[in-house]
């Protein structure tokens, strides 16, 4: 049975802790996710066969290219694989055709120069056949390497933070040409970064990782709303985060009924829990609505919570504030409000407000120590 | 001028750095990329001709060629011919003391490989061999020259190993530092000074090509 995609298991105890799972279709961005030393390189040295981990399994479009068990493993030449590298790894000593030119070697002597022709002109590289790479800025270097990774027509595309070594703007302008180049290519394609929001914007489903160990794969809104677990959302940056107690499920009604400090909160169902089971719980900051301060207005019987504001800061066009509920120091809301509207209903340091929270935003999840 | 004692110094430094030379390139390349318990004692043993007084090492060479020693045995139940006193000796010997000129400048060079490089022509589909061939030793190679150029002006210059080792026989192992000693002794300042504004050149002539190669690969491939 034809099998398309890539699928990687790998398990290892040390020198890098790896515990890894996850699979990857043809045509789909899968962006690796974690903080550095989370063994993100790690994991695409062994699809790549430059690293081999005490256990574990690559597939990919059938063809087994690691089985520890069955003593399979095939070196980095027999795995049809572009890999980028994080500093590029070009050959110094040839110029950018030449770079692409060897890594031909599947193709017949006349027919590799053409073809570097044609690689470099899709990553806009056309006209600088003959530089050497130092004679190339960093973005253009980082195109010379998208193309020798695409050189062999390789299987499946690995590139290790590949946006990490240019200015933001070249980054920007990368990215664009990245998101414009994956549709032309039908294979997997495992991007590696620690920069959340690059994640966001290019992949089509992210994978969490801590410590060699992938914790949740999904698409970025699923992950950004609705993390597995506390240590998930954390990574992922998530501010409210916090603890609290299931009280009733009412199914008819579609919420689950929440004690957090003295207050009933209803939020989106979750039947996983029974009442009277510690959970945490996350609210993203785009769920926690400002009440006027001058006329409510409707909406507001959803979740509401009195508080005094801690901390205010414009951040330009908008404003990021920092609620204590009931006033109390511990566990402080986070919400962003529109620059124009913080003005408006004036709030500053020590303001009283009123703000909801949005029920369908609030996620429930295993309990664990939140901080 | 005695020109076939410099035309035998030339012979033994192309037959020592020909022979050397390979073997060095292996040997310094595998001490750049791995690491192992005693790799300092080896590095250490690879750098002793660089400190040992050349009779010292003369003498060790003696000992060991000499025809009570299983190696000088050896050699003369298959050539027939001595080790002592002999030119193939002489290359033996001067194979042992270019030992680190060879393996020290070659080892740097793929110490100093950019890290990534292997692995991505690797991953770009080229074998062992090819990646050795069309990326490790193009990057290489200004260590490999040196590693050439000072074995074979190293060898043109021997004195003490050479003495102990070959004596002083015409044609045989009678090198161009020999004639000069040789000359000196003789009173003969006169061709002792030619011989020896030859051999100043030429020292000056290959190391000034060492560094001029340097600097240029340096702006080219920096």
């Amino acid at each position: 049975m034809a099998e398309s995609g890539l699928h990687v298991a790998l398990h290892q105890d040390s020198p890098i802790p790896l515990g890894a799972e996850f699979g990857c279709e043809a045509g789909e961005l899968l962006a690796l996710v974690g903080p550095s030393g989370s063994g993100k390189s790690t994991i695409l040295r062994c699809i790549a066969g430059l690293f081999s981990p005490q256990s574990g399994k690559v597939r990919c479009h059938g063809e087994v290219w690691l089985d520890s068990a069955a003593g399979i493993g095939l070196p980095p030449q027999a795995r049809s694989v572009g890999l980028v590298f994080q500093h590029y790894a070009l050959f110094p000593h040839l110029t950018a055709l030449g770079n692409v030119v060897v890594a031909l070697g599947h193709l017949a002597n006349g027919e590799r120069e053409k073809r570097a022709r044609e690689l470099l002109e899709l990553v806009h590289l056309h006209g600088l056949e003959a530089r050497r790479p130092r004679e190339l800025s960093g973005g253009q270097q980082q195109r010379v390497a998208l193309a020798r990774a695409l050189a062999r027509d390789p299987q499946v595309l690995l590139l290790d933070e590949p946006f990490s070594a240019v200015d933001q703007a070249t980054r920007r302008k990368l990215q664009r040409e990245l998101a414009q180049l994956r549709k032309r290519l039908k294979i997997p394609i495992v991007l590696v970064t620690h920069d959340l929001d690059e994640a966001r914007a290019l992949a089509d489903r992210i994978c969490i990782l801590h410590r060699g160990q992938t914790l949740h794969a999904g698409p970025p809104s699923e992950i950004m709303a609705r993390p597995k677990n506390a240590l998930v959302a954390r990574l992922i940056g998530l501010t409210n985060l916090f603890e609290g107690e299931v009280l009733e499920q009412r199914l008819e009604a579609g919420v689950t009924v929440l004690r957090w400090k003295e207050h009933a909160l209803e939020a989106r169902h979750n039947g996983a829990f029974s009442p009277r089971t510690r959970v945490c719980w996350v609210i993203p900051p785009e769920n926690v609505i400002l009440h006027r301060r001058d006329r409510p207005s409707r909406g507001e019987r959803e979740n509401p919570l009195p508080g005094v504001i801690d901390e205010y800061v414009e951040l330009g066009e908008m404003t990021s504030v920092t609620i204590l509920v009931d006033g109390q120091a511990e566990h402080p809301l986070a919400m962003t409000v529109p620059t124009h509207v913080a003005r408006r209903n004036q709030l500053g340091p020590g303001e009283q407000v009123t703000v909801s929270l949005l029920a369908e935003g609030i996620h429930l999840m295993p309990w664990d120590e939140v901080r | 001028m005695d020109w076939s004692a410099f035309i035998l110094s030339l012979k033994l430094a192309a037959w020592t750095t020909a022979l050397l030379l390979p073997a060095g390139v292996i040997a310094g390349r595998a001490l750049a990329a791995r690491r192992f318990a005693g790799k300092a004692w080896v590095e250490a043993g690879v750098a002793l001709p660089l400190v040992l007084p050349p009779t010292v090492l003369g003498y060790y060479l003696l000992v060991a060629f000499g025809s009570e020693s299983a190696l000088g045995a050896a050699w003369q139940s298959v050539t027939g011919r001595s080790l002592v006193f002999t030119f193939e000796g002489l290359l033996l010997a001067s194979m042992v003391f270019n030992i680190p000129f060879v393996i020290q400048p070659v080892q740097r060079a793929f110490e100093a490989l950019p890290p990534d490089v292997r692995e991505a022509a690797w991953v770009s589909g080229m074998s062992r061999a090819a990646t050795f061939w069309k990326i490790e030793l193009p990057l290489a190679w200004p260590g490999i020259l040196t590693a050439l150029v000072l074995t074979f002006a190293h060898t043109m210059g021997e004195f003490g190993v050479v003495l102990m080792v070959g004596g002083n026989i015409p044609d045989e192992t009678k090198t161009i530092a020999i004639a000069i000693y040789d000359r000196v002794q003789a009173f003969d300042d006169a061709r002792a000074g030619a011989m020896s504004a030859l051999l100043l050149f030429f020292a000056f002539a290959a190391i000034g090509l060492v560094y001029a190669v340097g600097s240029r690969f340096g702006r080219t491939h920096g």
